[in-house]
């Protein structure tokens, strides 16, 4: 599935998007984020605060309890601050 | 209804995109326009500028899904949102949500909902250039709090005495 980072999660990852393939185990978004978390340092900064982080698949909201299967396109990134 | 949905780097005519969308209307008694200005300032600090990052795709796709609300809550002739990324400079437009009616009472509430909205569920994120550097401008409990109240149904309206 493509990945995609925006603003300060960007930043601390070194990346604005890649391509994964998750082991079975990793089902939902929250699961997906403590799997990228143990990737490198990187990862780990940009994930530290969980909390904090939110998430799209293919363009909509999701919580970090929503499955990840079929997903085409998931994004991480801070809370926003538009308008 | 007129949809007016777009996303751009440049600077527009506020006035002329409210007047594409009544142009040709006799139906519309209320059009209420709100439009966002780069402040020179951000937590008592001056800033040289704003750089707005943004999703493509969902960003378009978020707020049209918001318009889409706003137009089954509310009888609404017309809605326009304009919204700008790239660097932006104090004293320029950011964004611009207009909403036509027939009478005011929807076209304050759309507004102010597509605005509510916008700030804390559309897909973009401000950075503030100043003399100390670069930095990411943090989400606002106050913005969370104000597009949480339009969560709650809207309260029965008495009958007119």
């Amino acid at each position: 599935m493509r990945l995609l980072y925006f603003a300060w999660v960007r930043e601390r990852i070194g990346k604005t998007e890649e391509h994964v393939d998750p082991p079975a185990g990793v089902g939902t978004v929250a699961d997906l984020m403590a799997w990228l978390a143990k990737r490198d340092e990187q990862y780990a900064y940009a994930f530290e605060n969980a909390k904090v982080i939110r998430a799209a698949i293919d363009h909509r909201h999701v919580r970090p309890d929503a499955a990840i299967a079929g997903a085409g396109e998931i994004a991480f990134f801070p809370p926003m601050t538009g308008g | 209804m007129t949809t007016t949905i777009r996303l751009q780097r440049e600077a527009f005519d506020v006035a002329a995109e409210v007047e594409r969308m009544t142009r040709g209307r006799t139906d519309v008694g209320a059009v209420v326009t709100f439009t966002g200005l780069c402040r020179a300032n951000e937590n008592g600090q001056p800033i040289a500028a704003l750089t707005l990052e943004h999703y493509p795709g969902m960003a378009e796709a978020e707020i049209a899904r918001h318009v889409e609300e706003a137009s089954v809550r509310w009888p609404l002739m017309g809605v326009t949102v304009v919204h700008r990324y790239g660097r932006i400079e104090p004293g320029e437009v950011i964004v611009l949500v207009a909403a036509a009616s027939s009478h005011r009472e929807a076209a304050f509430a759309a507004a102010s909902f597509l605005m509510d909205y916008l700030k804390t569920r559309a897909p973009f994120w401000k950075q503030v250039e100043a003399a100390g550097g670069t930095t990411w401008v943090e989400a606002k409990a106050i913005d969370n709090a104000a597009a949480e109240r339009w969560s709650s149904p809207p309260p029965r309206r008495e009958a007119a005495k």
